[in-house]
């Protein structure tokens, strides 16, 4: 498909892109710019697609409504516990059933892959109850088990097995001549070679938990304990009425860490996705 | 053991394949104890208490058999929210795959600055979903970004999400946006992998562009396609956070999916026995699709490797 084009279809194509991007580019910038307007700003009619005037005070109130820093740090210490405890128990999995031959593995790996069949929303009403009767609802235990080791880390260990597979089997057999065990053959040789299958189930899994918001709705009632999306959705009037531009400054505030990190990191980010196993 | 002592005995017990095997089982240890503890135990749990009335308030937890199961056949709202659920699956899939599909075929185009444009495209899925949906909840208002850009040619639009016959459109198509840049990207990755030299070989002979596409890009990224929308339609069928920001399954239940109706009947009503029935059926839903799409993997799918 890769044909030089000519000139005339570069610029209807250009010109067709920049239309097909509103929808995707006008929302966020909508977000960013109508979080500094005064509220009398922003249902302005025609709308300013630059804001007039400036409020940075909206940025000050999102941190007095709400104890907003601590749920900040709720949201970013879960997601890096998730990520890494999904990295690790993904890895580990998947090297086992793509490498090692055990008794039983399929029908393990058969059993384990019904996780991906079971998406949490299923379970919920049970996981509701084993964590009341834990004592651990209004804690965070809920937000990082469940993902760790429910059907997201399912989803991980299913790329990382698809990945190991693909690996030449050379390496190993030469390091088992050096007389190097299973866990030093994982830890110095399959691991490092992971490192763009890693990548992409950390991407994955660092999202999903940052998104989560059903779990976080069922498990944790404090303010205090809130994630970031459970958070985002309080900024509300004594009516219960949005505070439009406070709402929006604090979901400006969870998108633009992500976001540039996400454009900082572009090409390793698009590449590991694509190299998740899924081409089939 | 030592009565059978034979030759052999004399190996030393940790040969490769025990120590293999072991070392297997200590790897998997984690994922499997952590499926049968989160996730097999609670489908099992999920099933028991469908039998059962479970009422809060007054802890009581009585069998009653396929009660609730009855229930679910003459709950007036179900067929409601189960034709709530199958729009917005079949309205996301639909539009998901062919957006996808076209914003691939875009981005595989020899354009300089393409790099940025899928960026551009990219960029909400990793915007937070929660922010996402404020955002156009917010653009969705009656007196919101959306009518007054349509005002500024001359529309009045209309409250998008307060009316039935938008509602539920203007879901799909917050989450359509949200997403399809993850499937634009597996779809690019799978049309360069195309081989090049049948491209070629089409060009030689002269076969137009269309018939290019429909003849040689479609079946090479079918699989890929199978497996987005395998992806896609059981995502779909978790959407959750959308629906309780943008419309609270209204107006009415005509944007109540299955997921929502669950958390509501059991956590808003404390239902857990009829909401636990519900979940049951999710699960049986979500299985029975996935087992659908993998048999249609064999008709469908031209080339897999």
């Amino acid at each position: 498909m890769k044909t030089d084009l000519s000139p005339r279809m570069k610029v209807a194509l250009y010109g067709l892109l920049c239309v097909l991007l509103v929808p995707f580019v006008f929302p966020t910038w909508w977000m960013i710019t109508s979080s500094v307007k005064p509220i009398s700003d922003i249902f302005a009619f025609p709308p300013d697609i630059w804001p007039r005037r400036f409020d940075w005070t909206t940025y000050q109130k999102v941190f007095e409504l709400q104890p907003f820093a601590r749920q900040y740090w709720n949201s970013a210490y879960i997601a890096a516990i998730v990520t890494v405890g999904t990295m690790i128990i993904s890895s580990m999995a998947g090297y086992a059933f793509a490498r090692i031959k055990f008794p039983f593995s399929n029908a393990i790996f058969m059993i384990v892959l019904l996780g991906l069949l079971i998406p949490s929303e299923v379970t919920i009403v049970p996981l509701f109850q084993m964590f009341l009767s834990w004592g651990m609802i209004n804690t965070h235990w809920p937000l990082i088990l469940v993902p760790i080791f429910g059907a997201p880390s399912v989803f991980a260990t299913f790329v990382m097995r698809q990945f190991f597979i693909s690996l030449p089997g050379e390496l190993e057999e030469a390091a088992r001549v050096d007389g190097l065990g299973r866990f030093k053959i994982f830890w110095t040789i399959a691991l490092p070679l992971a490192k763009p299958a890693l990548g992409a189930v950390a991407i994955f899994t660092f999202l999903h938990s940052w998104n989560l918001y059903l779990e976080p709705i069922v498990f944790i009632s404090s303010t205090n304990m809130f994630t970031l999306p459970q958070a985002l959705t309080q900024f509300t009037d004594a009516y219960g009425g949005a505070m439009w531009n406070i709402q929006l400054a604090a979901a400006t505030m969870t998108a633009i860490p992500v976001l540039i990190v996400f454009i900082v990191a572009q090409k390793q980010f698009v590449e590991g996705l694509a190299h998740t196993g899924l081409k089939g | 053991m030592s009565a059978s002592a034979s030759p052999n005995s004399k190996r030393p017990f940790w040969t490769i394949a025990r120590r293999d095997a072991a070392a297997g089982y200590i790897f998997i240890a984690p994922q499997l104890l952590g499926t049968i503890i989160f996730v097999l135990i609670p489908l099992g749990l999920v099933f028991y208490y469908s039998l059962h009335e479970w009422n809060v308030l007054a802890n009581t937890f009585t069998f009653v058999g396929d009660a609730n199961y009855q229930l679910l056949l003459r709950d007036p709202n179900l067929p409601q929210v189960l034709w709530a659920s199958a729009v917005f699956s079949a309205g996301l899939v639909v539009l998901n795959m062919s957006l996808a599909l076209l914003l691939a075929v875009l981005m595989d185009q020899k354009l300089k600055g393409i790099v940025v444009f899928r960026t551009l495209f990219f960029s909400p899925v990793v915007v937070s979903l929660v922010a996402w949906t404020i955002v156009w909840s917010f653009l969705l208002q009656v007196n919101g970004g959306i009518n007054g850009l349509l005002s500024m040619i001359g529309v009045e639009g209309p409250n998008w999400l307060r009316q039935p016959g938008t509602a539920m459109i203007s879901v799909v198509v917050v989450q359509v946006f949200k997403n399809v840049g993850l499937n634009m990207i597996l779809f690019l990755a799978a049309l360069q992998g195309a081989p090049k030299e049948l491209y070629e070989a089409a060009r030689v002979d002269g076969a137009p562009a269309f018939k290019q596409f429909r003849r040689i890009t479609l079946p090479m990224i079918s699989p890929t396609i199978l497996l987005t929308s395998i992806i896609t339609i059981v995502g779909s069928l978790q959407v959750f956070a959308q629906i309780a920001i943008l419309t609270k399954g209204g107006p009415g239940v005509s944007t109540t999916v299955l997921v929502y109706y669950l958390y509501q009947q059991a956590f808003q009503f404390n239902f857990f026995g009829y909401g636990s029935t519900l979940s049951i059926l999710l699960f049986l839903i979500v299985a029975v699709l996935t087992f659908i799409q993998w048999q249609m993997r064999k008709r469908i799918v031209f080339y897999e490797n």
